[in-house]
């Protein structure tokens, strides 16, 4: 159901709305994308919500710092610039393209020199960066988007992502095969793990009714505990001989090949969650199956009064949504981690949320606040050795991009658009619980 | 009058999707054979692995008056209360056929009686042969103290979902509570002020949920996570930012001492358990009431359930929808907020990153658990903190079982009982749905 957000009382009065047609068909181009823009269309409302949270990460750098609180009245503003742009200077030279890593390059004798002692691939290591932290959370956005789409909500991911992760860890280590069938085998053995756990609540939520939060919530605790109790035992996934929660290293065969040479970590990961993300558009666009998914999650009874299996969706739909953040578990392990610990999972569960509420549940979106996100983990790291600015900078800017590009009336209010014609961008308008 | 609310009234009104699903095995067979899963395993698992007699102690150390302790055949007291629940299993199984109509109360009262046979049998395994006697008091102090955090969370969450808010922020409101009012006892020294801060930063969480799920109409399930992911991130960023580097000045609050209620702090095991603990639970036992009195007695909770259920009606009659609202969220989060206190200023004493490690969202586990009642909530966050207390007390009695796997007991049992015993908790009808008057 598509509710207009709450009608904000434009700034300006709508001049443009009172034109006729014949003569807004005469206005030079320039106009129209004035006007297009003041109305707030979604690129306009996007893009200014990636400002004001840019903004405001940028105030809370500058006025935590020791050497912006101390400085003098007339210095402050000045220090407070230098902090916070120096801070997002270092993140975009973490996660996109550094200056530096170029004059180093042109610095040397010859290409073949540059290219063999590993120059040119720093130029691009940044970039390779970004991709890798984004594949995991390309993966686990979409396993929260699909079941948004089919009325679920998916908290999760973190359950989902472990039982993926142990199955490739486990295959990984255990078997010995060739080269490509290994890889393949470990993939395959993420996609059921994960699966599993997701199926699992699907299927509790169809027979019984419990709600998927709950079951969820409960799954990942049980699955975090449940990986600390299989990381402890030496007889069970606990690499031998080591003190520590750890499995053993995975087989190099079933790594996943690189992309881009050896000093390169982007691997094929990516290609999979790229491909996922096709897939699910796939699936949800032109499959029976993605249709009755979506109008499942639209009206659950009316699904129901068409003949459709509403309690059979809901499975589906967690089954698949758990195998797309297993793969982000056997993505993780055989691309960049190659061995399972408690640390493996991070917090992807929460993050995948908010990619794929920025992505607006598509999986188009889900793509490119994958990358967004994935750029904003690349970057931390080197800002955090650099500027000393802590890495948490990036959990604030992330959660900041996600409200305001939530909430486009306050945009509209704040930087005083008009509400477009055609009803705007649709908020994700609230529809409860589940469907 | 045109709302999002009447769009959807057609689809409310018809039955739910867990109607649909009666015919299958989570309909009336789930919860007998729930039952009788709880009986099984206490006989098969505790009561065959039983060896020796189980002590029992009911007194706390240094009390002035002393119990005898109760000694019982570990074996035997498996068995019994795993007869015990057979035979409860027996009585849902004629209820689900008809012949032994019971009503709701009796229900809840088999199934408090199922999980306490469950834990008897449990508690009787676990310490039998063992030279240490099991201190019962302790325990059940440690549960209570515990949950203070998960139990204001849950009344947090009651009082939102009764408002027609969903309330996923309550993992945030703790948080940014337990920060504020560490910073705040730290500076200066003071803890009733520590305290005040903690509530008001659970409020402002509190008031950015408002802002953002009432006026701006932002999905509240996203909202919440989003809310909590920002609490996270800048309660992370401050602590390495200022409190690092500051610490002794800006994070290292005193704590409040336990404050023994004169006369039925000395009853046994009663005054031990419930009268001897710091300020934070006797404001749960206050919190308690006035949520529960105030949402069912009186005209602000007539008010608040009927702008919960249904928003247009309760806008026909008058009652000012949006500011009840807004209201409502901002004064929960301050009981979530002195929730979060606790783990400051109630406890551990120093702040750390991320130190309520997602007792919010159990919190909203408990509130859903018991049925969208602050009763309820409370006794469902107090199983949760009775099986995690249960937990560090069996890892300190050698218990054979790997302590992980302890530690993930209760959110099966969670979803045992939710899936087979509840099944779909009806929330407020108009949970979670933007409201707009036009």
């Amino acid at each position: 159901m598509t509710t207009p957000p709450p009608a904000e009382p434009p700034a300006t009065p709508p001049a443009g709305t009172g034109k006729s047609g014949e003569e807004s068909r005469h206005r030079p181009f320039s106009e129209i994308f004035k006007e297009s823009f003041l109305e707030g269309n979604t690129v306009t409302v996007t893009v200014l919500a990636l400002f004001t949270a840019t903004v405001l990460g940028g105030l809370l750098c500058a006025f935590t710092n020791p050497t912006v609180l101390h400085a003098s009245a007339g210095n402050m503003l000045g220090q407070a610039w230098d902090v916070a742009s120096g801070t997002y200077v270092a993140l975009f030279e973490g996660s996109v393209f550094n200056p530096h890593t170029v004059a180093a390059l042109f610095q040397q004798a010859s290409l073949s020199t540059a290219v063999h002692d590993g120059y040119l691939s720093a130029v691009f290591n940044p970039l390779s960066e970004t991709a890798v932290q984004a594949t995991p959370l390309i993966l686990t956005g979409l396993a929260v988007a699909l079941p948004y789409q089919a009325g679920l909500f998916n908290i999760g991911g973190q359950s989902q992502f472990i039982g993926g992760a142990i199955m490739a860890a486990w295959l990984g280590y255990d078997l010995s095969l060739p080269f490509f069938v290994h890889v393949v085998v470990c993939v395959i053995g993420g996609f059921v793990g994960g699966a599993v756990i997701g199926w699992l609540t699907g299927e509790i939520k169809a027979r019984t009714g419990a709600h998927e939060v709950i079951v969820t919530i409960m799954l990942n605790y049980v699955m975090q505990y449940f990986l600390a109790y299989l990381l402890s035992s030496q007889s069970l996934l606990q690499a031998s001989g080591s003190p520590n929660p750890i499995t053993p290293p995975i087989a190099f065969n079933a790594h996943l090949p690189l992309l881009a040479g050896t000093n390169l970590r982007i691997n094929t990961g990516f290609l999979i969650a790229l491909a996922c993300a096709f897939g699910v558009w796939w699936l949800l666009n032109r499959t029976t199956t993605g249709f009755e998914f979506r109008s499942v999650g639209a009206n659950a009874s009316a699904a129901r009064v068409a003949g459709m299996k509403v309690e059979r969706s809901w499975a589906l739909v967690m089954l698949t949504a758990g195998g797309l953040a297993g793969l982000a578990g056997s993505a993780v392990i055989q691309g960049t981690d190659f061995t399972l610990n408690p640390n493996s999972y991070g917090t992807y569960g929460i993050d995948a949320i908010t990619v794929a509420l920025l992505g607006r549940g598509k999986p188009g979106g889900v793509v490119a606040a994958g990358l967004l996100f994935g750029a904003l983990h690349a970057g931390s790291p080197g800002m955090q050795t650099s500027t000393s600015t802590p890495v948490q900078i990036v959990q604030v800017l992330q959660a900041l991009i996600v409200m305001f590009v939530a909430a486009p009336p306050l945009i509209r209010a704040l930087y005083r658009l008009r509400a477009s014609r055609s009803g705007g961008v649709g908020t994700t308008v609230s529809k409860g619980w589940s469907a | 009058m045109t709302s999002s609310s009447t769009a959807r009234l057609p689809v409310l009104l018809t039955p739910g999707p867990g109607a649909g699903s009666g015919a299958s095995w989570g309909g009336r067979f789930a919860a007998p054979v729930t039952f009788a899963l709880f009986g099984l395993v206490d006989i098969l698992v505790f009561g065959t692995h039983a060896h020796g007699s189980a002590t029992f102690s009911f007194t706390p150390e240094f009390a002035k008056v002393t119990l005898p302790n109760l000694v019982l055949n570990g074996a035997g007291t498996a068995y019994f209360c795993g007869a015990a629940s057979l035979l409860l299993a027996a009585a849902r199984f004629l209820t689900a056929l008809g012949r032994l109509p019971l009503g709701r109360t009796v229900h809840r009262v088999m199934l408090g009686l199922l999980l306490f046979f469950f834990v008897i049998a449990l508690l009787a395994w676990s310490d039998a042969g063992q030279s240490i006697s099991f201190n019962v008091v302790n325990l059940l102090s440690g549960t209570l103290n515990d949950s203070i955090p998960i139990m204001l969370g849950a009344l947090t969450g009651v009082i939102c979902s009764r408002s027609g808010v969903i309330n996923i922020a309550i993992e945030g409101q703790l948080l940014l509570g337990a920060f504020c009012a560490a910073i705040a006892t730290s500076v200066t020294g003071s803890l009733w002020l520590g305290l005040l801060c903690g509530a008001l930063a659970g409020s402002l969480v509190g008031i950015l949920l408002a802002v953002f799920a009432i006026a701006y109409a932002v999905d509240q399930v996203v909202l919440g996570v989003v809310l909590n992911t920002l609490v996270l991130g800048l309660t992370g960023y401050l602590y390495n930012a200022i409190m690092v580097p500051y610490g002794n000045t800006l994070n290292n609050p005193i704590t409040f001492n336990p404050w023994k209620v004169p006369l039925l702090g000395d009853i046994p095991i009663i005054g031990p358990v419930f009268f001897d603990s710091t300020v934070f639970l006797y404001l749960t036992y206050l919190l308690l009431a006035v949520v529960q009195i105030g949402l069912f007695r009186t005209r602000w909770g007539l008010r608040t359930r009927a702008v919960g259920e249904h928003p247009v009606a309760a806008d026909t009659v008058g009652i000012r929808v949006l500011a009840l609202r807004y209201q409502n969220v901002i004064i929960a989060g301050l009981i979530a907020g002195i929730g979060g206190a606790y783990f400051t200023i109630g406890s551990v004493g120093s702040f750390g990153i991320d130190m309520t490690s997602g007792e919010g969202y159990i919190a909203l586990a408990a509130m859903i658990f018991g049925r969208y009642t602050p009763f309820g909530a409370i006794c469902a966050a107090l199983l949760f903190g009775f099986t995690t207390q249960l937990q560090s007390i069996l890892s300190s009695l050698n218990v054979p079982i790997q302590s992980n796997l302890l530690l993930l007991t209760p959110y099966v049992v969670t979803i045992i009982v939710v899936a087979g015993l509840i099944g779909k908790v009806r929330g407020p009808r108009a949970e979670g749905i933007a409201f707009t008057k036009s």
